[in-house]
């Protein structure tokens, strides 16, 4: 796999639009090349290379092609996003869009990212060795699709809004996350070892939801069932399975009705 | 409202017309300045007629609006920060020049308010932000704009004015006080008029209001569910389960189960019911996701009655601000034009973010007042970069702009389209001229496009 070195080399005076630092963009392209790819200050369109100091190669499909970036980028937005495969890693902060509607590939952000990261993602990985900022794997505004498929993996803790229109895929949170776990939820897996603070599947249609601390407010449309014990990411444990949001619009598979599944660590 | 009070008033009215070659009255004038945009207000001349006596039928708030414009000692030209501070009177061309010359060497300037002018303005306004590839924001952003993303998420069963004074016989309050923000909405449309289906007037009506602290709306109410700060989530969606007969648990936010399920059965039981809702859960934890669910209440209740759903638009005009730009660009605020389409996502482009975040470096206020309204770390941001306001008044945002432009009062001085909170456009009309000399907001914005078209042709 080749690999290719973005150094930054200036801090930009407002924000970095750099959504061609995606390995789909790069595959293919000579460092020139590369180097006179756009970013966008405001209305202003610059180099990449103007910011960033280029080093290695890119491979010539995207799937081929890992980009490293050593240092803070955390004014530059829209990293890895759109990819659909190869690499990126990010050693520092970045700032919002990382990987927004990715469908593949894989970013390591070994720092913090800001919000709407992995926004309405279809497939591939992200993980996050920081915090993630709010919006995390939810939808764009007016979007009735947020996460459909993929994994998102954060080490630290995520802001508010985790999941938000969720249709599919896996989020994992090592920390504690802000108010709205999964609200609109109608698919896949959202995994708490933290505690949540309020609104855990507000408005969920169905899908999974897991918290293994403390959930501080309750919503008020979900009602206990049964303890189950089962295994979550490698931990196994005993959970009390809880049903809702009883208020919300539910479908029915073989005359059952089909509630949103929370899931409260013993 | 007592009767010998209104008697008096009759006869100072009546009074006004006998000497009618004094003064003049000039009626069916609209009020610039809430979203109920009341168009029913009479106000008396001098012999000239240039001179406004009084203003009848308003609210406090809105005659005071017509009477400031009388101020004796009101700002009638531009004026420029100097480097000690003080203020130099400039001409209009001047003001032209340094605003459209900002404006151009500003990577991003963000252009804000837009909601105290008129559509046709704002239509100016549009077009000059989309030349400048500017941000565009309107008041929304720290008022209703979380509705108008929750709109967009769920869509919204909605209703008029009209409709709501002549069958509503349920109508919720919910973090809002018209009482005080919107004077006569009750009068007008909500609770007293004697409407067709509603002929007896409150009587026909039961009000409930939803809020933390007991203002003079929830003293008027039959039911007042004082909830617990921040809950409002929590409460919707507990009516939700209550509207479905589910159980509920002992007290959600604060609020007994029983009276939850009186609340949803009240609700249920009516011909039609209305909620109104204001910056109490628009700007209060979750925001976008408490109107969100308030309509999906609206929504359930539409299995066993009508039921329909309003937002408390602030400034008379901010609903016309986000019809002009969602005709315009498809979204109705925190629009991004810098990369020479429309983007729109509020939290990356939205006023505060991109001020406090620093991803903008100019600052071009119209018709709003961010100085007394945003966090003062905004504030001070505007402070320290380029900056115009165009306002009629001196406010908080001139005090920390370089430039301000006075401008002619939209709804006083000239007329133009608005957009009642509802969604009715009603065009405004001019009482009185302006004085001499003055520019309106959409004749100084005209003048700034056709001067950034001239140096963006000879650059």
């Amino acid at each position: 796999m080749a690999k290719i070195t973005l150094t930054p080399t200036k801090t930009p005076t407002l924000r970095l639009e750099a959504e061609n630092i995606c390995p789909d963009s790069f595959a293919g392209k000579s460092n020139e090349e590369i180097a006179n790819l756009h970013v966008f200050v405001g209305k202003e369109s610059q180099a990449l290379g103007d910011y960033f100091e280029i080093a290695g190669e890119s491979g010539s499909t995207a799937a081929e092609t890992t980009i490293v970036i050593n240092g803070d980028v955390n004014r530059v937005k829209y990293i890895g996003m759109k990819m659909s495969a190869g690499e990126v890693i990010i050693n520092g902060d970045a700032d919002m869009y990382v990987g927004a509607w990715m469908s593949g590939g894989k970013i390591n952000a070994n720092g913090s990212v800001d919000a709407f990261s992995g926004l309405g993602m279809t497939g591939g990985e992200l993980i996050i060795k920081g915090d993630a900022g709010n919006y995390l794997g939810a939808a764009y505004r007016g979007d009735w699709r947020g996460m459909q498929g993929g994994t998102i993996r954060v080490s630290g803790n995520a802001g508010s809004d985790v999941g938000t229109f969720m249709r599919g895929g896996t989020i994992i949170i090592g920390g504690n996350v802000d108010v709205h776990v999964g609200t609109h939820m109608e698919g896949g897996t959202i995994i708490v070892k933290g505690d949540a603070k309020s609104r855990v599947g507000g408005q969920m249609v169905k899908g999974d939801i897991y918290v293994f601390g403390d959930i501080e407010v309750m919503m008020p449309g979900f009602q206990y069932r049964k303890d189950v014990d089962s295994e979550v990411d490698g931990t196994t444990g005993s959970f009390a399975l809880y049903e809702g949001d009883i208020g919300e619009r539910h479908g029915k598979s073989k005359g059952e009705t089909i509630y949103g599944k929370l899931y409260m660590k013993h | 409202m007592s009767r010998s009070w209104m008697r008096l008033r009759s006869l100072r009215r009546s009074a006004y017309r006998q000497v009618g070659n004094l003064a003049k009255i000039v009626t069916d004038v609209v009020c610039p300045f809430c979203g109920t945009l009341c168009d029913d207000l009479e106000v008396a001349l001098d012999d000239s007629g240039e001179k406004i006596l009084e203003v009848y039928n308003a609210c406090a708030i809105g005659a005071a609006k017509f009477l400031h414009s009388q101020a004796e000692d009101r700002l009638t030209r531009p004026q420029m920060k100097q480097e000690d501070g003080s203020w130099k009177e400039v001409t209009y061309d001047e003001a032209v020049e340094y605003t459209a010359q900002m404006l151009i060497d500003a990577k991003k300037p963000l252009m804000y308010g837009w909601s105290s002018t008129s559509c046709s303005a704002q239509s100016v306004g549009s077009e000059l932000g989309e030349v400048v590839g500017a941000c565009m924001d309107n008041t929304a952003t720290v008022c209703h704009g979380s509705s108008l993303i929750a709109v967009q998420d769920v869509g919204i069963p909605s209703a008029t004015l009209g409709e709501i004074a002549n069958r509503a016989d349920r109508v919720v309050f919910w973090g809002c006080n018209p009482a005080h923000a919107h004077p006569r909405h009750m009068s007008r449309y909500s609770i007293f008029p004697r409407g067709f289906f509603t002929g007896k007037g409150s009587k026909s009506r039961k009000m409930v209001v939803v809020d933390p602290r007991r203002t003079d709306t929830a003293k008027m109410a039959d039911i007042h569910l004082q909830l617990e700060q921040g809950h409002d989530y929590e409460l919707l969606s507990a009516i939700r389960v209550a509207i479905r007969g589910e159980k509920l648990p002992k007290t959600v936010a604060g609020i007994p189960a029983e009276t939850i399920y009186e609340v949803a059965e009240t609700l249920k039981s009516g011909r039609f019911a209305v909620i109104f809702f204001g910056m109490g859960v628009t700007q209060s934890l979750g925001k976008n996701h408490n109107i969100d669910i308030a309509i999906a209440v609206t929504r359930d209740l539409n299995d066993y009655t009508k039921a329909a759903i309003i937002p408390m638009r602030g400034h008379y005009n901010v609903t016309g601000s986000g019809q002009v730009w969602g005709w315009q660009f498809g979204f109705p605020f925190c629009l991004d034009l810098s990369r020479g389409f429309a983007r729109y996502n509020p939290g990356d482009s939205s006023s505060n973010d991109l001020l406090i975040r620093d991803e903008v470096d100019a600052a071009f206020v119209l018709g709003s007042d961010p100085g007394a309204h945003f966090p003062v770390g905004s504030v001070r941001k505007i402070a320290q970069m380029p900056s115009v306001c165009i306002d009629p008044h001196i406010t908080p945002t001139s005090a920390v702009s370089k430039l301000h432009v006075p401008v002619a009062f939209v709804g006083v001085e000239v007329g133009g389209c608005a957009y009642r909170m509802d969604n009715v456009p009603i065009e405004t009309r001019k009482v009185v001229e302006p004085p001499e000399g003055m520019l309106t907001d959409e004749e100084f914005l005209t003048m700034v496009l056709k001067r950034v078209k001239e140096m963006k042709g000879a650059a």
